[in-house]
């Protein structure tokens, strides 16, 4: 069971994570948007959404700092399991918070206002109950666990096991003994992963930071396909000599 | 110098009577598909009006286009890089739907389907957004032709920048029509404002278009521009906006609000500019100098030493020639009659206007004057603050100086060819008032006034080895469409294994593009002198094959297929 929940399972979830997302780039490049709604309202769009995408940033920053960094490390550099534990538990709930707040306001926009209603899909809404059960239950269970609870420390066990996964050496022995509200949220967690790329979540992956450095205005040549003809694969027209350069590529004039 | 091509139009609104066929046409050929019904890629507004979405002209609201910084640099107005980030996740100055207006279908199935009973069932207006019943508050162009008077046309952003004293004479006195497309600016606010680098412009042709591939619907870009010609499709999430019709620009033929335009009142031609002075030209500090810093990038294809820096820029020798011959050229440097949309907003837009000389006359008129007398219009022009004013906050943003100009010299086409019409001796001194010759305002008569098909859409062909692949010319076979007979689907052309009009159709271009042409370019009928063979159609039953209805062929031997005995 262990080795299941905690090795088979997550590769695979990773593995239809990637792979769903080069299938969805290779042929669903037009669905990958974020598919605004704020064209049908935007009152509450406008405090829900900044909530929520800010707060799931800095829950994003957190969780990489928590999983990714090793406890030896911050304590190399001097800060100690209290502070990290403070600061962590600050913040964390704080960002966390910012998030079930924010995300709170756009499920029940979604629900309330008929356009946005309308325009959802099922798929939305298996994704939403997925993204909330993730949210949830990781902020339950840091609230319960460190902040009216004695505290836990996933540093020791939760952060080298995820670590491990990415050395190719999983230690499923680590995560027996996490307490369940830990357990289920990374059960979840990798369950939102594996249904990532099917979702309009995919948004997340075009997040545009080559905008800060492209000039303003891109210049594009028209390309060796004009107008609004596709070529089937196997019928690129009439034979064609050979060019003398021997380049299958045309020359653009 | 680096040469670029610009396909533009030049629009004369002198002739726009407001029909909106061209926003009809635009429609049926690009947005009547769901998520883009409120789209209106081609529109006709009546000015004074607030427009379409309603005051978009309204900057300070909206916040499109550029703003130049302390620095004298440019950077959009909605923020530069950073903000926009900080702002993705909901836009700030998107136009809500209300702006535009709710899309609508009516309840036809309910005038089919209701119950029998005493009273007359009617179709019910259900919006195309939730599906429920609504209640029609606003459309594209509800304030058509003045409708809902001052109370609707005071809204206009243009209107308030006038003085009050304008504007009252203002409403009283005229209106006119000003169809929009996009601009396909030189220095594309969306193209700018886009996240996701997804909106270009075409090196070729200077043609502003969304990659709907590459578009993640951030939304930016329909903040960015001015115009407010990019629109969010709500269906699909992404941006789309006017093509320029490039699948027909690419082959030669005009675009469709073009071709369909009744008062034939729109010009399509090439301008060749100098792409590195385009950003120096759009931060001028003066907004009034920005007519003529526009006006002093574009490149003269006359000039020798353009066109030789245009053949070093790969630009074609039939591309040179065409913008040589270009229409547009014509109105924008020879006459110099027309002016660019909004030059304040800096985005250096290509789609320009002639503006309309008929308030003027009418006002003249009205008042019993002669309203073709050059002194008459002369004075009137320059004692009407009204439209002129108007016009320059258009136009100039808002120097009167160049619409002035412009009102000027198209008065004196009007009575100096008045004259010649009469058949008085011309009057040079009329052409000179404006500082032109006779000859100069015959040609430029010609050209507003009876310039046929290939004088007004002067386009050169793309070039692209493998243009052929485009969906309106065959000449690959024409039957090798998906599941035709070229592709083993049946017969000789078009007839699938049951005779005609078997199987799947015939991609309609392929039948209709050297028909189409020919009609477009003609001013004959086919065969003139057929009238006596002509057959009224209303009485033919059907049956027989009245003589002439069907006319042998004159040059070619009489066609034989297999389906006719």
């Amino acid at each position: 069971m262990n080795t299941l929940l905690w090795v088979i399972y997550p590769y695979l979830s990773l593995v239809i994570l990637v792979g769903g997302l080069v299938w969805r780039y290779r042929y669903d490049k037009f669905g990958w948007t974020t598919r605004s709604s704020q064209l049908y309202e935007s009152t509450i769009l406008r405090w829900g959404s900044p909530l929520f995408h800010f707060g799931v940033l800095m829950v994003l920053i957190g969780h990489v700092g928590g999983l990714l960094i090793p406890k030896a490390w911050t304590e190399a550099v001097g800060i100690t399991e209290h502070t990290y534990h403070l600061m962590a538990v600050f913040i964390g709930t704080v960002a966390g918070f910012c998030t079930l707040i924010g995300m709170g306001l756009l499920i029940a926009r979604r629900r309330l206002t008929g356009p946005v209603f309308a325009a959802t899909t099922r798929n939305d809404k298996a994704m939403y109950l997925v993204l909330a059960a993730v949210i949830v239950l990781g902020l339950w269970s840091t609230v319960r666990a460190n902040v009216t609870g004695p505290g836990y420390d996933y540093r020791e066990t939760i952060s080298p096991w995820f670590r491990s996964l990415f050395y190719f050496s999983p230690d499923p022995q680590l995560m027996a003994d996490v307490p369940v509200g830990f357990q289920i949220h990374v059960v979840a967690a990798f369950a939102l992963f594996a249904f990532w790329p099917f979702t309009r979540l995919v948004h997340a992956f075009s997040a545009p930071v080559g905008y800060l450095t492209r000039p303003y205005v891109v210049y594009r040549s028209r390309g060796d396909q004009p107008g609004l003809g596709r070529t089937r694969p196997g019928w690129e027209g009439p034979p064609r000599l050979p060019s003398s350069r021997g380049d299958r590529t045309r020359s653009r004039r | 110098m680096r040469v670029m091509a610009q396909m533009s139009m030049v629009m004369n609104l002198d002739k726009c009577i407001g029909c909106h066929t061209c926003s009809v046409t635009c429609k049926q050929a690009w947005t009547n598909r769901s998520g883009v019904e409120y789209v209106w890629f081609n529109n006709v507004e009546t000015r004074p009006g607030q427009g379409y979405p309603r005051t978009y002209e309204n900057q300070e609201r909206w916040q499109g286009g550029w703003t130049r910084t302390r620095s004298g640099r440019l950077k959009p107005r909605s923020g530069g890089r950073l903000k926009k980030m900080f702002s993705i996740f909901a836009n700030p100055k998107l136009p809500s739907m209300q702006d535009y207006y709710e899309p609508w279908t009516y309840d036809y199935e309910h005038l089919i389907n209701a119950p029998a009973g005493d009273d007359i069932p009617v179709a019910r207006p259900k919006s195309l957004l939730t599906g429920e019943d609504m209640k029609v508050t606003w459309s594209a162009n509800w304030d058509d032709s003045l409708a809902g008077g001052n109370e609707i046309a005071a809204g206009d952003p243009v209107l308030a920048k006038v003085s009050d004293q304008v504007k009252q004479e203002f409403e009283k006195t005229f209106m006119f029509f000003l169809p929009r497309i996009c601009e396909h600016c030189l220095n594309p606010s969306c193209a700018a404002a886009c996240p996701s680098g997804a909106i270009y412009k075409r090196a070729e042709d200077g043609i502003v278009l969304v990659d709907q591939d590459r578009c993640r619907g951030w939304r930016m870009c329909v903040t960015g521009c001015p115009y407010k010609k990019v629109y969010f499709n709500h269906r699909t999430g992404k941006a789309e906006k006017c093509t320029f019709c490039f699948p027909r620009i690419e082959i030669g033929q005009p675009t469709i609000c073009s071709e369909t335009c009744v008062g034939r009142l729109r010009y399509l031609g090439l301008m060749l500019y100098d792409a590195d002075r385009v950003a120096e030209a759009a931060a001028v500090r003066d907004e009034h100098d920005l007519y003529d810093a526009q006006r002093s990038v574009f490149l003269d294809p006359h000039d020798p030493a353009v066109v030789a820096a245009a053949r070093e820029a790969g630009i074609p020798d039939d591309w040179i020639e065409a913008a040589q011959r270009s229409p547009v050229w014509d109105l924008i440097m020879k006459y110099e009659v027309a002016l660019p949309l909004h030059p304040e907003y800096r985005t250096m837009p290509m789609v320009w206007y002639i503006p309309p000389l008929s308030p003027v006359a009418d006002v003249l008129r009205e008042t019993g004057h002669d309203a073709e007398e050059a002194g008459n219009l002369f004075g009137a022009i320059d004692a009407l603050r009204i439209p002129v004013d108007y016009l320059a906050e258009l136009f100039t943003a808002g120097d009167p100086a160049p619409v002035r100009g412009v009102l000027n010299r198209l008065a004196a086409m009007r009575s100096y060819q008045r004259r010649i019409n009469l058949g008085e001796a011309a009057d040079e001194s009329i052409a000179a008032a404006v500082g032109m010759t006779g000859a100069q305002m015959d040609e430029m008569y010609r050209l507003l006034a009876i310039a046929k098909y290939e004088q007004r859409y002067v386009i050169p062909a793309a070039h692209a080895e493998d243009a052929h692949r485009l969906e309106k010319i065959a000449t690959e076979c024409s039957l090798d469409y998906e599941g035709g007979p070229g592709m083993g689907g049946g017969g000789p052309y078009g007839q699938g294994p049951f005779g005609e009009s078997s199987g799947t159709p015939v991609p309609v271009q392929v039948e209709t593009f050297h028909m189409q042409r020919n009609r477009q370019t003609t001013d004959a009928f086919t065969d003139p002198g057929d009238e006596p063979r002509r057959v009224n159609l209303l009485n033919w039953d059907g049956k027989s094959t009245p003589k002439g209805l069907f006319p042998p062929r004159r040059t070619e031997p009489e066609h034989t297929d297999g389906s006719k005995p």
